[in-house]
């Protein structure tokens, strides 16, 4: 386990790539995902106002 | 047969890639867990200890990084030659994705580095080439974003994807044009790869993982802009 968390003295270099990759990319997905999600609020929104319309 | 025109009528992607996305959702995440498994229980090497682990998130970035520049460049030159509103779509929805993954690439790259080189930072070839790629992501959504017109900015932007595509020749072949820090050619190489298997199968897991994961955003992004323009459309009814 201790191997595991040194990674042979090189932690303070293999931790971050990893770490800096994963928080990058969640974060891109998050942005990607709610940027989708706008879009179709913003549609659903949009047709229910032009069925709703007189 | 069908032919690839037919799958870019916005209809016909949307239902298409709703079938598709939770499958390359599940590839993703499968092939990443594997990556990650492997990755973290093979031996360190022999010359370059543990740090051989950032290989298996650097090199899927810097591929990444230059697959999807490849991918926008031919998307444009759909656009530009068929005047396809949805590869100009396409080519727009690339580029921050690329431009994290080259971001991605240029940083581990530096925390791979500084324990094998003594430094974060050279300014040889390869790295200064990468970093072009960066600069030109980086231009081409601040371009694309400068012109209001949809039409005229995805013209603009289509013709400077396309020049600065000569780019990635140049990242690819710089480790032989010039003298650089940074490791030749050690896969895709005549004789064979030089990596040892132990190596190469996470490295090859996680290359696939995080290109599926770029298909994956990739397609939610194109999407996303279809929605977005179909709400456009909705509006500019309600206005006329």
């Amino acid at each position: 386990m201790n191997d595991f968390i040194t990674q042979g003295g090189f932690a303070a270099y293999v931790w971050p790539a990893y770490g800096i990759s994963a928080l990058a990319l969640a974060l891109l997905g998050f942005w990607i995902g709610h940027e989708y999600r706008q879009a179709k609020a913003k549609l659903a929104a949009l047709a229910t106002l032009e069925r709703d319309a007189p | 047969m069908p032919s690839l025109f037919e799958f870019a009528n916005p209809k016909k992607f949307m239902d298409l890639s709703g079938v598709l996305l939770p499958w390359l959702v599940a590839a993703t995440a499968l092939t990443m867990a594997a990556g990650l498994l492997l990755g973290f229980s093979t031996p360190p090497d022999y010359q370059q200890g543990d740090t051989v682990r950032i290989m298996f998130v650097h090199v899927p970035a810097a591929w990444v990084a230059m697959m999807a520049y490849g991918v926008m460049t031919v998307a444009s030159i759909f656009g530009l030659v068929n005047r396809h509103p949805l590869a100009d779509i396409a080519a727009r929805a690339a580029a921050p994705i690329g431009a994290v993954f080259t971001a991605l690439g240029l940083i581990t790259g530096s925390l791979w580095g500084r324990p094998m080189w003594g430094a974060w930072w050279v300014w040889d070839g390869r790295l200064t080439s990468f970093l072009l790629l960066l600069l030109i992501y980086l231009a081409y959504i601040a371009l694309n974003d400068a012109i209001e017109n949809e039409t005229r900015a995805a013209r603009a932007s289509a013709v400077f994807a396309i020049v600065g595509a000569v780019n990635l020749p140049i990242i690819e072949f710089s480790v032989q044009w010039w003298t650089t820090l940074h490791q030749g050619e050690s896969i895709l190489r005549k004789g064979g790869p030089t990596i040892a298997p132990v190596f190469l199968w996470p490295l090859f897991l996680m290359a696939l993982g995080y290109t599926f994961l770029f298909f994956v955003f990739w397609t939610i992004r194109i999407r996303s802009e279809i929605l977005n323009r179909r709400a456009r459309t909705l509006l500019e009814m309600r206005a006329g």
